[in-house]
């Protein structure tokens, strides 16, 4: 299980907009360089990151090779109710990764 | 006895010219059509626009291999008027997306931050596509003056 970070209040009053930060440990393999003998290294990256807040989905984002080593995505939403806000992350090579985080809306 | 510069430069000199000799002469040419084809992808044809959206990245980066870059969209974020997706593209990579985006009125606010991987010097383009279908773009022209050694699969 890779290490995920996400970094959001605990707390917010109602129609505030909250701003999450999510950091995931991951080579992000680009698929596109060589070992030194000139053997192509395999792609391995994560492909897809959603967040869903009550189980509604509230973002997505498709990855590519271009990001970055251990994955930073920010993102904001308006804290509509208490609830949970489940992050995933799913990948090459069968890669998951999740998180959940509550938040208490005043 | 070799100095730690002769290693470097021979080194540098050895990993850069085995990259070279696998890429075809027009990579150029190529990826400039792979990053056309990515952008019909994202607008369908449609006319991109200039505005809205403000695309922050630095503008001279040492290390392309984590450049901090935000995309932020003009959008009251409502039911009816908000930002449904936003695309970045690149014109040198060895492949055009970067990021692709899904957002909402849920999210009260568009605005989004991660970090990419620059090859070289290039163009970078952020395209936000609204709710009632326009596209909208901002370019940033980027120089990347990661050593190529480092990175020798990725020029």
């Amino acid at each position: 299980m890779a290490r995920t970070v996400v970094n959001m209040p605990a707390e917010a009053r109602r129609g505030e907009i909250i701003e999450i930060k999510t950091l995931t440990g991951h080579t992000m393999e680009t698929g596109f360089r060589h070992t030194e003998r000139g053997e192509p290294i395999p792609r391995d990256i994560i492909t897809q990151f959603v967040c869903t807040y009550n189980g509604t989905e509230i973002f997505r984002a498709e990855l590519f090779p271009a990001i970055s080593a251990n994955p930073l995505i920010t993102f904001t939403t308006v804290a509509t109710e208490s609830g949970t806000l489940e992050f995933r992350w799913t990948g090459d090579k069968g890669f998951t990764a999740s998180h959940s985080a509550k938040l208490t809306v005043a | 006895m070799t100095t730690r510069r002769q290693f470097l430069i021979l080194t540098c000199g050895a990993l850069s010219g085995a990259a070279h000799a696998q890429l075809p002469p027009d990579i150029g040419a190529k990826r400039k059509a792979a990053a056309l084809e990515a952008l019909r992808k994202v607008t369908g044809g449609a006319e991109m626009r200039t505005g809205k959206v403000k695309l922050e990245i630095p503008p001279l980066i040492d290390n392309g291999n984590a450049v901090p870059l935000t995309v932020t969209v003009d959008s009251p974020m409502t039911e009816k008027d908000h930002v449904k997706a936003i695309h970045v593209l690149t014109e040198r990579n060895p492949q055009p997306n970067v990021v692709a985006v899904h957002i909402g009125p849920r999210a009260g606010r568009a605005n989004v931050t991660t970090r990419v991987r620059l090859a070289d010097t290039q163009t970078v383009t952020a395209i936000a596509q609204m709710s009632d279908g326009s596209f909208w773009a901002d370019r940033i022209e980027v120089v990347v003056t990661l050593s190529a050694c480092l990175e020798d699969g990725l020029i």
